[in-house]
């Protein structure tokens, strides 16, 4: 079964056209990369299936269920995101324990310590981390929060929105290896969106590369591997990112 | 001791009650250590205890008359001199600081919330519900505080709770305004985006999310605007609307004590000192709280 199907989705901020005719679809269990340059529309396609841009034309359907316009509480048992920046989606007045009993809350799930405790291990933080405020967290730690608050509804969909691009590069690697370690136990699938082809390569299985809010080409993660990318753009970008990286 | 300060200022609190009164006291230790703001915490608390334990402070009965000792110079047996009526003016200053406690608590409890829930739902919201409750503060303000109360005390008639209920009326919108700047600042914050993910209704969002992180704005604002409120309470009654006689209402005062100002000072500024050094209080207490409590400052402490 399709975890994740796109047809045709144009998504517009007010009068302006984000995205044109975005066709994809991520099977149950895979990790799928949307790559593209800022201002490619691919965290558009992101915040469209999240429900957080509600003006779009076309069909979104989460594990077979046709999803709505905007934010359906249905939908956020099955599928949640992590963030790009730590800084800012972290309540600063809330500790690390009130931010993750919320969600508990708001579904009237019950036993909260355990839970919380569970997850907490799950992303490798120190339970003495559990009643500290954001500003006493780094970077790093505050993204690990941030995907344990996304994980402890148990969802088996996560939509990442570059949730490394705001860290350190020693940082960046252990929230990507916790990232992989995640999804192999939890049998997670995953929609990243990042800019970043080396980490499309550690993390994903397939990938679509987006220019100008459309859909030039989709591919293997093999075939960005081997260099073969067919699309003129793609190779553009595999190029610039070989320059970055050197 | 040492133990207690060590339990509260634990980087890793084990429980949800140790890390709250560990920010608690993280706050009132920077606040210790600010001298004026610490004076302005002595005042406040001075006039609380004033108010609570009048009858046992006053030296007199404030209402009490006594012809024979009318306008005597403050002595030993009167601190504060006696007034036209032969009051002791030392007994009606405490007691007046019931009074004012009264006003500022009444205009606290009836305005901040109200103000607060108001600023936060039309900055959340947006929209018509944003405009009409912006066209509403938007009126309220146009009009002169002081004006406005006084029309509003000649329509319901002088006394203090009427003066109290005047004073709240004028003083709500720019609290709405504050918390709508506020919650606006915040409004597409993603921690907010994540909570609306996560299925949280608008109003748990809301009273949960978005009111905590205004509240510490407010108080500092409704802090600092108490000296402009018991100002306005004095001038109400300075000029009659407030306090009915023979209430000791420190405006109230003042305005008795006009007509002997040359000749017998005490009677005027007595009261007047009062009103000063409250509003004086409540304005370094609001500066203390405010270093304190501004989030932009919070990581330092």
């Amino acid at each position: 079964m399709n975890a994740l199907l796109l047809q045709d989705l144009d998504v517009f901020y007010g009068p302006t056209q984000i995205t044109r005719a975005v066709t994809l679809s991520v099977a149950a269990g895979e990790s799928f990369a949307l790559v593209g340059e800022s201002g490619s529309g691919k965290s558009t396609v992101l915040k469209a299936i999240a429900g957080l841009a509600p003006k779009w034309n076309g069909a979104i359907s989460v594990f077979g269920t046709p999803q709505p316009h905007g934010i359906s509480r249905a939908l956020s048992r099955h599928c949640q995101m992590v963030f790009q920046d730590p800084y800012g989606s972290l309540h600063p007045r809330k500790t690390v324990d009130a931010t993750l009993a919320e969600p508990l809350a708001i579904h009237g799930l019950n036993d909260h310590n355990r839970r919380i405790e569970a997850v907490l291990a799950d992303v490798g933080l120190d339970p003495r981390f559990r009643f500290r405020y954001p500003h006493q967290l780094s970077g790093g730690q505050r993204q690990r929060v941030s995907i344990a608050r996304a994980l402890i509804l148990e969802p088996k969909l996560l939509l990442l929105d570059e949730p490394t691009s705001a860290l350190d590069v020693s940082v960046q690697a252990d929230v990507l290896n916790l990232l992989k370690r995640l999804r192999q136990e939890h049998g997670l699938t995953y929609l990243l969106v990042t800019h970043n082809l080396s980490i499309v390569s550690f993390l994903c299985d397939r990938l679509a590369v987006m220019r100008v809010g459309q859909i030039v080409e989709t591919a293997d993660v093999a075939a960005l591997k081997a260099g073969r990318l067919r699309h003129p753009y793609s190779q553009e970008l595999v190029d610039l990112s070989q320059r970055t990286i050197v | 001791m040492t133990t207690l300060s060590h339990w509260l200022t634990d980087d890793s609190p084990a429980s949800r009650l140790q890390a709250r009164l560990g920010r608690w006291y993280r706050m009132g230790l920077a606040l210790w250590r600010n001298r004026l703001a610490m004076l302005g915490v002595a005042i406040v608390l001075a006039l609380v205890i004033l108010a609570v334990a009048a009858p046992y402070i006053a030296s007199h009965d404030p209402l009490v008359q006594d012809l024979t000792r009318r306008l005597l110079p403050p002595s030993g047996d009167n601190w504060m001199g006696t007034d036209e009526l032969g009051r002791d003016i030392w007994s009606r200053v405490v007691f007046g600081a019931r009074i004012t406690l009264v006003i500022v608590a009444m205009v606290a409890v009836l305005t901040a919330p109200i103000g607060l829930l108001l600023g936060a739902i039309s900055g959340y919201l947006g929209g018509w519900i944003d405009r009409l409750i912006m066209g509403v503060t938007d009126i309220f303000l146009s009009m002169p505080k002081l004006i406005l109360a006084l029309a509003l005390v000649a329509a319901l008639g002088p006394g203090i709770e009427n003066a109290g209920i005047a004073i709240a009326i004028t003083s709500w919108p720019a609290y709405t305004r504050i918390a709508r700047a506020e919650t606006l600042t915040f409004k597409n914050a993603e921690f907010i985006a994540a909570m609306r993910l996560q299925g949280a209704s608008t109003a748990r969002i809301i009273f949960a999310h978005v009111l905590p992180l205004c509240l510490s704005s407010m108080i500092v604002r409704v802090t600092l605007d108490m000296a402009g409120i018991i100002l306005t309470a004095a001038g109400l009654g300075f000029i009659g609307l407030g306090a009915q006689p023979p209430l000791p209402e420190w405006g109230a005062m003042i305005a008795r004590g006009r007509s002997f100002i040359l000749d017998q000072w005490w009677v005027a500024t007595m009261p007047g000192f009062a009103i000063v050094i409250v509003s004086l209080g409540f304005c370094l207490l609001g500066d203390g709280l405010r270093d304190v409590l501004d989030p932009k400052s919070g990581d330092r402490h």
